[in-house]
């Protein structure tokens, strides 16, 4: 029976924390789930850019340039990363993800010439060959770990924490272990894989200097070297990535995916992409490392306009996972009966643990990631890309700015008191910023 | 004409770290059969990390964090202490350590054989994955956490939590295990066990014998996670 006038839905019971503690009671485990949080927080839909107007000049859209192109990991690496898009593919592993979906990731990150990157389980020979430009991430579990690789790769990412799960590790569920999934990572096929949330050899940004000094005579000083951490002490978090010597900062909001983790843990640890941003941007201004170490943020990145948002306010360029998989096919609504049958519904389905997408992208299913074409996966990311690109573009040019790293927080204002005090953004129509200190 | 082997002689006091693992890194495999000592270290790091031919590098003195980090067929022999994580991630090859090793020795190591010839400090062996490590006396707490393939022999005696949330690496000590962590237990020693102990204690040039070690490994209870289980962690 629907709704019907005069049933009162509670505001601290409603329907969905019914269900869950239905769900508590009758299975006795929390609930585990893919994707990242769900509720609705603060972000770049809370920010607008003034165009300009009298006391502006715009550029000329379809006529005058605006760049994009990106250098990433120029303080110290001899090699630094040159990229032709701010957009690059967020760390996921193949294990959480099929070699299909993550060679549909490679080519269409190297179609529009930017990045794209490993996750936990090793470099597959696939994703090196689809990827012009692949970063390598040091995990604590060290799983598939190689030098080979290591001096394969084009830069490093030394991987702290995800914005879904800050100071959580990871498991990749049994049924997702296939032959080449347990070789990888030097494991029986069919059992739980455990991902530390610690590294097994530092503890500490002292340690984290050295541990990065090895890397760079391991590679000869030649790739950037990354630290990605998820948010939530972002400010001093990014201090001490400085201190510990990273060429680039990925920061990584609590929106950002996962490929499994607990409901309680997506959904209640970690801060917003939006004053994530703020934080690390005022640490990199604070100790005059901004745009000499690099920042990269991602969390919740959907569109141009989020893509030119995160850069006004400091980022050097963006990071995208939950919306590259569904660029490539997640959640599509050709799979909807399939969908129905697992109990969900395409634009729902979040369950990537358990390895059954009907898409073919998390799954380790043979048959289910034969669905996924590289090629057109491949095609639809970098169209995908390049639309997020031209918006980006439309909003800079429209703001005069030739370059999207000229975007500046002065071409911004919010929309709600929640969205200036976390952005420091002055609230629209206003000069008011909650707590007063700008950039 | 038949050349012969040299030795290299490199001195950190006079020349710089990079200066030497870039060296090492653009040896060739017909320049492998050269020794190089190293004198000097003073407890730099990352000494001789990232070797990938079958060189022979004896290090006189004390070293730093990551010394023969990543190893691929190198021999590397350290007339010292060392500090965190020696051989750490190690592919092949052999680490030699005369001395005491700081914590995590062997980190995630892959394969290859690490001797210490002292005591190894916490989470020796913490994660490994193939490699074999023998330590002629004790180890600290944690040592061989989530460790997944390769064996940890202990002569001497073991620290608290050995094993813990261990997976399919095999752990044999000689001497006292102050507590076993999650899902680590006793087993029998079988022959084939004794045969590569046998083997083992002979590569690291230890003074023992198999048949006085006991052997441990994992319950494999925790294999799967099971809400049952949710108590033992």
């Amino acid at each position: 029976m629907k709704k019907q006038p005069g049933m009162r839905e509670s505001a601290t019971f409603d329907r969905d924390v019914i269900h869950e503690i239905q769900r508590a009671a009758e299975k006795g485990i929390y609930d585990i789930r893919g994707w990242g949080a769900k509720r609705k927080l603060p972000h770049f839909d809370d920010l607008v850019f003034l165009g300009a107007s009298m006391s502006r000049y715009p550029l000329e859209g379809y006529r005058e340039s605006c760049s994009t192109a990106v250098v990433l990991g120029d303080r110290f690496a001899k090699k630094p990363l040159h990229l032709d898009i701010p957009i690059t593919i967020a760390g996921m592993s193949f294990g959480a993800l099929s070699a299909q979906a993550k060679e549909s990731l490679g080519r269409g990150a190297s179609i529009m010439g930017t990045s794209t990157t490993t996750g936990d389980g090793g470099m597959t020979p696939e994703e090196r060959l689809s990827s012009k430009h692949l970063v390598y991430q040091l995990l604590p579990s060290r799983y598939g770990m190689n030098p080979d690789d290591l001096r394969k790769a084009d830069a490093i990412e030394v991987v702290l924490g995800q914005g879904a799960k800050p100071g959580g590790g990871g498991m990749l569920l049994g049924q997702k272990i296939s032959d080449r999934v347990a070789e990888m990572r030097t494991l029986p096929r069919d059992i739980d894989q455990r991902s530390a949330c610690r590294h097994p050899d530092w503890t500490g940004p002292d340690d984290l200097a050295i541990k990065i000094l090895e890397l760079r005579e391991i590679t000869d000083w030649e790739k950037p070297i990354y630290i990605k951490i998820g948010a939530t002490r972002t400010y001093y978090d990014t201090m001490l990535a400085v201190k510990a010597g990273a060429d680039v900062i990925v920061l990584d909001g609590m929106q950002g995916g996962t490929g499994a983790t607990q409901e309680v843990f997506i959904e209640h640890v970690g801060i917003p992409t939006l004053p994530a941003i703020r934080l690390a941007v005022e640490a990199l201004i604070e100790t005059d490392m901004h745009r000499k170490v690099q920042l990269i943020v991602s969390g919740g990145i959907r569109s141009g306009a989020d893509v030119a948002k995160a850069m006004a306010m400091g980022a050097d360029a963006v990071s995208i996972g939950t919306a590259a998989l569904i660029a490539i096919g997640d959640n599509s609504p050709e799979y909807e009966d399939d969908y129905n049958k697992l109990g969900t519904s395409a634009g729902f389905f979040d369950d990537f643990q358990e390895g059954k997408d009907p898409a073919g992208i998390s799954t380790q299913d043979e048959e289910l990631a034969e669905r996924l074409d590289p090629e057109l996966g491949g095609r639809r990311l970098a169209n995908y890309l390049r639309v997020l690109t031209l918006e980006a573009q439309t909003i800079a040019r429209a703001c005069g700015k030739s370059h999207l790293h000229n975007l500046e927080p002065e071409d911004l204002v919010a929309l709600t008191i929640e969205a200036a005090a976390m952005a420091k953004i002055p609230l629209a129509g206003t000069d008011w910023i909650p707590g007063n200190k700008s950039y | 004409m038949e050349s012969y082997p040299q030795l290299t002689l490199f001195d950190l006091n006079q020349e710089t770290l990079r200066d030497l693992n870039l060296q090492l890194h653009n040896l060739t495999d017909e320049d492998a059969k050269n020794s190089w000592k190293i004198t000097n270290p003073k407890g730099k790091h990352a000494i001789a990390c990232g070797l990938k031919v079958p060189v022979s590098v004896e290090i006189d003195g004390h070293a730093g964090y990551y010394c023969a980090g990543m190893n691929q067929l190198a021999e590397v022999t350290i007339n010292g202490n060392v500090g965190v994580g020696v051989a750490e991630n190690m592919m092949t090859g052999l680490v030699r350590v005369k001395g005491n090793a700081s914590q995590s020795a062997g980190a995630t190591g892959r394969g290859g054989l690490l001797v210490i010839e002292g005591d190894a400090s916490a989470r020796c062996g913490i994660s490994m994955k193939g490699i074999d490590i023998v330590v002629h006396g004790s180890i600290g707490h944690m040592s061989a956490f989530m460790g997944q393939a390769g064996r940890l022999v202990v002569n001497g005696d073991a620290g608290e939590a050995l094993g813990d949330s261990l997976y399919e690496a095999h752990i044999y000590v000689r001497g006292k295990v102050r507590s076993l962590g999650a899902d680590c237990i006793e087993k029998p020693m079988r022959d084939g066990h004794i045969n590569d102990l046998e083997t083992l204690i002979e590569a690291s040039r230890l003074d023992a014998k198999a048949s006085d070690f006991r052997r441990y490994g994992s319950a494999r209870k925790l294999y799967n996670f099971n809400i049952d289980n949710a108590s033992q962690y």
